[in-house]
């Protein structure tokens, strides 16, 4: 039947023909495959390396969260957050860019996308460094450049060790700790680079304010 | 270790990878592109597929077959988004408008992977993985195909033929990136990456707060994204996030990845042609642009070179991880704009002006360093035949490369091609700027905001994909605009490329003489980068003098 139909309409069906094959091939068979064994070998990966209390989710380890005050309107979505001293805080997000959605919220990933002489950053940055260095009680200058900017997902858990230690002092006051304690908490938590030499040092603020809640 | 230590260790480590591929996977593809030998999965999908894998084609008729797959692709694809809400697994997402559904049906069959779209808010797991993901395949074997086609212009003689797209496009899918997405998937999972068919998961955080954790088959597409230098992200953060990219490790993974194929093609190159020192040559070219332009934008964003945002904050780290920090990020960066990849694992729209200027340079050199997969090739093959052809008139000879006469018929094919690109990035941008209504898409004031739409028609025409993201580029007039830069940019230098192929196959050889230009020595390696340099620099000197560089000296 085929053989009746003009050279260029069999040719389109043959290639789509080609697509259906590829379709099945890399885009059903290929990923349930990968997914199988995915699930069975790395499970906890594959779920997204998701932290529990209790046999509850709490958290992914990857993915940053908000460590804030309770708002006065819970409904109102221009209130902005305000940092709760007893929580290790996690860099600026820009994941609610210009969307109205929270910090660190997942569905709207991003980041702030601001040039490199943009006056809107230049002063963002200047009112952070002010707030963090009033926030945590050190000086502004030391202020370390990871507290001042928002990374590229808007989702980033990870802080440098330099902001984790800033950081021990207003949450051990904040939870009647000794700072010692909390500061050997960080110590516990700062990883290394990958392999000794990929990417830099960080500390997983997930992770650490997770582990904060067993010291008491 | 200190940070510089670590990170030239890195760029040490990920060369050393490159360089154990380049053999391997090099002879792998070439052996893929020459057996007349079909696997049993092969003659299934060719009977399934209902076509004659045996018969070779002329160069017209290879193109009018890899013309039709990507039309019905596009056609495909775009039907598939606008009824995704009846399909499976769609999360309850609304159809895709069609504006924005025609411009990523162009984006992913172009293998450019533009998005002017928010994964994590627009698409379902089903379109994620049986549409967009199967373009991340059949686009890259393209590709690779055509570049096969070329390849066998200069290896044969006084022939009209020059292969059989449909043997050469499922080969290239079964024997090379499927093995390798499935393995490189795997290890993805294993260090982090979410593989799953979870929708939205609402928690309850340690805080006490809600936040809704996204799901989804990631690193199936992960994998493919990054090896078929696609780079479409799963998310709107594309590499940037964390289930896409967890760790350091997987982000030096990834990079790897996306510059695998195109580094080994020119050992497929030499394979063929049956002198492997012309595939080092060309390798070579690759080779030092990609390693000069990593020095200068690490160096950039290292020292915040004129970034008065970079000074206030102590360091260039406005839309960079921390798990990753300067030096990946601008690996990756550089690598991703290099390659037609256009996956980003750092937002380049807060690069310094010089890092960014140099990431839009990378792509305006027409994706040859080295380029995507096989379109890095071919655009480099053409660029030195033009080259050959530039040293043929400093010497008044007619020039010849690889044994083929390059005659005007030849120069003529090879002169369109160069012309294209620039030809549609110019005049998309020039539309644009002229327009107040898309003049108003800028995010950034000032030169950085002409940046982001040069940065726009740039990435769509050389097929790359990535963004100066501030841009609100999800406009009817941007989604079409830069749908049909994306189309201009992909297949009228296939055209011209299979044309070129076409006229060589039909020549009888010219023998080698005392006279002929030697193609595997430093001084034609020093040649052929000049032309890649030169051609670039004086097409787009002017816009680049609008947008970075009157940034860089403000």
């Amino acid at each position: 039947m085929l053989l009746h139909l003009p050279p260029l309409v069999r040719q389109h069906l043959s290639a789509l023909r080609m697509l259906l094959v590829f379709t099945a091939v890399t885009g059903v068979a290929y990923p349930l495959a990968v997914t199988g064994i995915a699930v069975a070998a790395f499970g906890h990966q594959a779920d997204g390396s998701l932290i529990t209390v209790h046999g509850t989710p709490v958290a992914s380890r990857l993915l940053g969260q908000n460590f804030a005050l309770p708002k006065k309107n819970p409904d109102d979505p221009r209130e902005p957050l305000r940092p709760d001293p007893r929580w290790f805080q996690p860099r600026p997000s820009a994941a609610d860019a210009d969307k109205g959605a929270g910090p660190y919220d997942p569905t709207y990933s991003g980041a702030s996308n601001l040039g490199p002489d943009n006056p809107a950053l230049v002063r963002a940055v200047d009112e952070r460094r002010t707030a963090v260095a009033a926030f945590d009680g050190v000086a502004p200058r030391t202020v370390p450049v990871d507290a001042l900017t928002a990374g590229g997902s808007g989702l980033d858990p990870d802080i440098s060790p330099a902001y984790a230690y800033e950081q021990v002092a207003r949450v051990a006051r904040a939870r009647g700790l000794s700072p010692r304690r909390v500061g050997e908490l960080v110590t516990g938590h700062v990883r290394g680079r990958d392999l000794g030499f990929l990417g830099q040092e960080r500390v997983d603020v997930v992770e650490l304010n997770q582990d904060l809640t067993h010291l008491t | 270790m200190n940070g510089t230590l670590a990170g030239w260790l890195q760029i040490l480590a990920l060369v050393g990878a490159l360089a154990l591929s380049h053999r391997p996977l090099g002879d792998h593809i070439a052996r893929c592109l020459t057996t007349t030998r079909h696997l049993l999965p092969e003659r299934l999908a060719y009977r399934a597929g209902g076509v004659g894998a045996d018969t070779e084609q002329t160069w017209a008729a290879y193109l009018r077959g890899m013309l039709a797959f990507s039309l019905v692709s596009m056609v495909f694809l775009y039907v598939f988004q606008r009824v995704q809400n009846h399909l499976l697994l769609s999360l309850g997402m609304k159809p895709v408008p069609p504006d924005q559904a025609f411009n990523i049906a162009a984006s992913f069959v172009t293998n450019t992977d533009w998005q002017s779209y928010s994964g994590e808010q627009t698409m379902g797991h089903l379109v994620q993985m049986a549409g967009l993901a199967v373009q991340n395949f059949v686009s890259a074997a393209v590709g690779i195909a055509v570049a096969a086609a070329l390849i066998r212009g200069f290896t044969r003689e006084r022939t009209d033929r020059v292969g059989n797209f449909w043997a050469d496009l499922t080969r290239v899918v079964l024997r090379v990136l499927l093995p390798l997405s499935l393995v490189f998937a795997i290890a993805l999972v294993a260090a982090g990456v979410i593989q799953n068919f979870h929708g939205v998961r609402t928690l309850t955080t340690i805080a006490g707060g809600h936040q809704g954790i996204t799901g989804g088959p990631v690193a199936s597409q992960e994998a493919i994204k990054e090896l078929g230098t696609n780079g479409g992200g799963f998310y709107n953060a594309n590499s940037a996030h964390p289930f896409e990219n967890p760790t350091a490790f997987t982000n030096l993974l990834e990079t790897y990845l996306l510059l695998v194929i195109p580094f080994c093609l020119p050992r497929t190159f030499g394979t063929m042609v049956g002198d492997r020192r012309q595939g080092y040559a060309v390798l070579a070219v690759m080779g030092l642009v990609w390693a000069a332009s990593v020095a200068v934008v690490t160096a950039n964003e290292l020292h915040s070179v004129s970034s008065s945002a970079g000074h206030a904050a102590g360091g260039m780290m406005e839309g960079k991880e921390q798990r990753l920090g300067i030096w990946a990020s601008a690996l990756f960066a550089v690598s991703t704009t290099l390659t037609s990849c256009g996956a980003a694992d750092s937002a380049h729209d807060s690069y310094t002006p010089g890092g960014g200027g140099l990431l839009i340079f990378n792509m305006m050199l027409g994706e040859i360093a080295p380029g995507g997969t096989g379109s890095g090739l071919y655009g480099i093959l053409v660029l030195a035949v033009v080259a050959v052809f530039v040293a043929g008139l400093m010497v008044g000879r007619t020039p010849e490369y690889l044994g083929k006469k390059l005659g005007g018929r030849e120069m003529k094919f090879a002169s369109l091609y160069i012309l294209t690109t620039p030809a549609v990035v110019l005049v998309g941008s020039g539309i644009a700027m002229a327009l107040p209504g898309e003049r108003a898409a800028m995010a950034n004031p000032g030169p950085h905001g002409f940046s982001e739409v040069l940065y726009a028609f740039t990435s769509a025409a050389n097929n790359n994909g990535s963004a100066f993201a501030g841009l609100q580029a999800n406009t009817v007039w941007y989604n079409a605009g830069l749908g049909l830069a994306m189309i201009f940019g992909r297949f009228l230098p296939m055209v011209f490329v299979l044309a070129l192929a076409g006229a060589l196959a039909r020549q009888r050889p010219v023998p080698v003489t005392a006279g002929t230009l030697p193609t595997h020595r430093p001084q034609f390696v020093g040649l052929l980068t000049g032309v890649v340099i030169a051609v670039v620099g004086l097409t787009y000197f002017p816009a680049l003098a609008l947008g970075p560089l009157a940034e860089g000296l403000h």
